[in-house]
């Protein structure tokens, strides 16, 4: 077979002229810089008559880019050209719903008035800000079903932490300090085991049943006096609906623990069904997972806490507080606050964008889009259900999971499916996770794409299929359009080289 | 030989433990190293350190997933693998032998009758049920 031929089905990318570029350090030239000042009019007077020894820097600045202004522009230019974001097509990462992030959002958010606020202004100069910032929190009750909100946790893992936090300042007020254990699903986020550690807890996985659901015979079992609380993802991370979700909550009520709900995939659920109807205690929302402000870069972010009338005490100071005449002050007089989380209010531009998404949707809009998610995962679980076996049978919601069983016969595995996916122009899916998934490859098209997106990514997953029979040396070799073949994660994880070093 | 040698004893999460007297050599198993991938990273406990069977007494890391590792049985460590800190890739080229990751004297013998043997092992990864 040719070169050409054996990727006849690639139908969304063609090879494309791609720049090669090196480091921005092995582009420097002495002397080169992207500026010129002119002759100085005053007489000149070394740096170290003016400052003492110990402001002046004496480490080797050896090896810092000299570059002129087109080189500097070329240069991160090029490097952009290499992206892969949702704005340049489907980014079916199941778990972390990278959904499109509008672009009137963008331009909210950069609005003066709200990119320009200094955080320490005074309240008596911000109350738009505040106002935003209440709107968003009463918004986000709305949807939720809870009573009280904190925005201060800069992303879900942070608001995990702090709802955490609060559960155990709520058992330390009731005297129980004896209650030290968590119950965690094993289809639960990381994420979950670690927060509750980190706030002195011990972990008791709670197996999934046969259908991926919390398994309750279990969960009755071990759930005791001697248990805080019980976190729990739902829909849990195979994108199933938690059906027995009132009765682990009465379960758990019964014996005094709390229900904590990680609420990082409440995009299969916004404008449909409401956490704190469910008997939700705590719970934290992920903004830039279902409200689509930007993922990237590792923040900033917001993760909002978001808690039931009993645990309002204990959230994080300062609280917003309308006062009679209207004004909104920040509230610091709360004796059973956990404390501060996070230096000012949080990630005030997040909240600009969460909130413009939340009012240009309206309830219906919101519903729509979740509907949408919910209808695209399954359209996918549907078309692909012939080529791929899923690793769970059941209901999905937002995000569906198959496992390269199949595929494994031909000696291909779920990584080199990945790798392959990304010659047809596709960001590959969530690999190995959650992993009482076996070879899962984890698909969340989110409610961005349209079906037109979606059947060339059915027909890009069905055609890799098949090649895992006819050709699985191509598989397993791929990818083979890409700026970079096959890397060598290997000796990149076991001998990594963090920086760049002069002379190296 | 076997990728599973009937001189050890194994757990339903891919531990093996292989007796001398009143200790015990741990590691994971063939189908372990083979599902996580290439391993760039374990973590052991120190040495002094207790455990009741069952608990995670360190974790194994390939460019896959960051996996716990179980102890087989209760008991205190006595000897870890330095070797692994800088060849990790032990685990996966020689998991029953060089990639070995700690010793523990026991403080229950009796626990031994509830793991699994050789052939009891193979037959619970056939099963698929994992």
């Amino acid at each position: 077979m040719s070169e050409t031929s054996k990727h006849h089905r690639i139908r969304k990318v063609r090879t494309h002229i791609s720049q090669n570029e090196g480091l921005i350090f092995e582009k420097s030239r002495p002397g080169s810089r992207a500026f010129d000042l002119p002759p100085s009019d005053v007489p000149e007077i070394p740096v170290q008559e003016l400052l003492p020894a110990a402001l002046l820097r004496t480490d080797d600045l050896e090896g810092m880019p000299e570059v002129a202004e087109p080189e500097v522009v070329r240069h991160y230019t090029r490097i952009s050209t290499w992206n892969y974001g949702t704005d340049t097509g489907m980014f079916p990462l199941g778990s972390c719903t990278m959904k499109y992030n509008p672009k009137f959002n963008e331009w909210a958010a950069r609005l003066d008035g709200f990119a320009r606020t200094h955080p320490l202004a005074p309240e008596v100069l911000t109350q738009g800000n505040l106002r935003l910032i209440r709107q968003l929190e009463e918004e986000l009750l709305e949807i939720t079903g809870l009573a009280a909100i904190s925005l201060q946790p800069a992303a879900g893992a942070h608001g995990e932490m702090t709802g955490v936090m609060m559960i155990r300042a709520a058992l330390a007020a009731r005297n129980e300090p004896g209650r030290k254990r968590v119950l965690i699903p094993d289809s639960a986020h990381g994420t979950n085991p670690a927060s509750a550690v980190l706030c002195g807890f011990s972990v008791d996985t709670i197996p999934s049943n046969e259908r991926g659901l919390t398994d309750m015979a279990v969960l009755e079992k071990r759930m005791d006096d001697s248990v805080a609380a019980i976190m729990l993802t739902n829909p849990n991370t195979l994108g199933m609906f938690e059906e027995n979700i009132e009765k682990i909550c009465a379960l758990v009520h019964e014996r005094g623990g709390y229900v904590y709900m990680d609420g990082a995939n409440m995009n299969a659920m916004c404008g449909v069904t409401r956490p704190g109807d469910m008997g939700i205690d705590v719970m934290h929302l992920n903004l830039h997972k279902t409200f689509s402000t930007p993922h990237g870069g590792g923040g900033p972010g917001c993760g909002p806490v978001l808690v039931a009338k009993g645990l309002e005490p204990f959230l994080p100071y300062p609280v917003l507080k309308q006062e009679a005449d209207g004004q909104i002050r920040l509230d610091y007089d709360r004796p059973q606050s956990i404390g501060r989380v996070r230096f000012f209010l949080g990630n005030f531009g997040m909240m600009v964008r969460a909130l413009g998404y939340i009012r240009a949707h309206g309830p219906d809009g919101l519903r729509m889009a979740t509907e949408t998610a919910v209808l695209n995962a399954n359209y996918v679980r549907h078309h692909l259900s012939e080529a791929y076996d899923m690793s769970f049978d059941g209901p999905i919601l937002h995000e569906v999971v198959f496992s390269d069983k199949r595929q494994q016969q031909h000696g291909v595995k779920n990584a080199d499916i990945a790798k392959r996916l990304i010659d047809y122009g596709f960001h590959p899916p969530t690999m190995s996770f959650p992993l009482i998934a076996p070879g899962a490859i984890m698909i969340e098209p989110t409610e961005s794409e349209s079906r037109e997106e979606l059947d060339l990514f059915i027909d890009a997953m069905k055609s890799i299929s098949a090649e895992c029979a006819e050709d699985p040396e191509l598989v397993k070799s791929a990818p083979h359009w890409a700026r970079l073949t096959r890397l060598d994660e290997v000796s990149a994880a076991r001998n990594p080289v963090l920086r760049w070093k002069a002379g190296k | 030989m076997s990728n599973y040698p009937d001189d050890c004893y194994y757990t339903k999460d891919h531990e093996w433990i292989r007796v001398t007297g009143d200790t015990g050599r741990v590691g994971i198993t063939h189908y372990a190293q083979e599902s996580l991938g290439d391993v760039v990273y374990v973590d052991l406990p120190k040495v002094g350190e207790s455990y009741q069977s069952g608990d995670p007494f360190g974790s194994v890391e390939s460019v896959k997933a960051v996996s716990e590792l179980f102890i087989p049985v209760s008991g205190e460590i006595v000897e870890i693998n330095g070797q692994l800190a800088d060849a990790p890739e032990l685990v996966n080229s020689s998991p029953y032998d060089e990639g070995w990751m700690v010793t523990v004297k026991f403080s229950n013998t009796g626990e031994l009758d509830s793991l699994l043997s050789s052939t009891e092992y193979e037959d619970f990864i056939k099963e698929g049920k994992l």
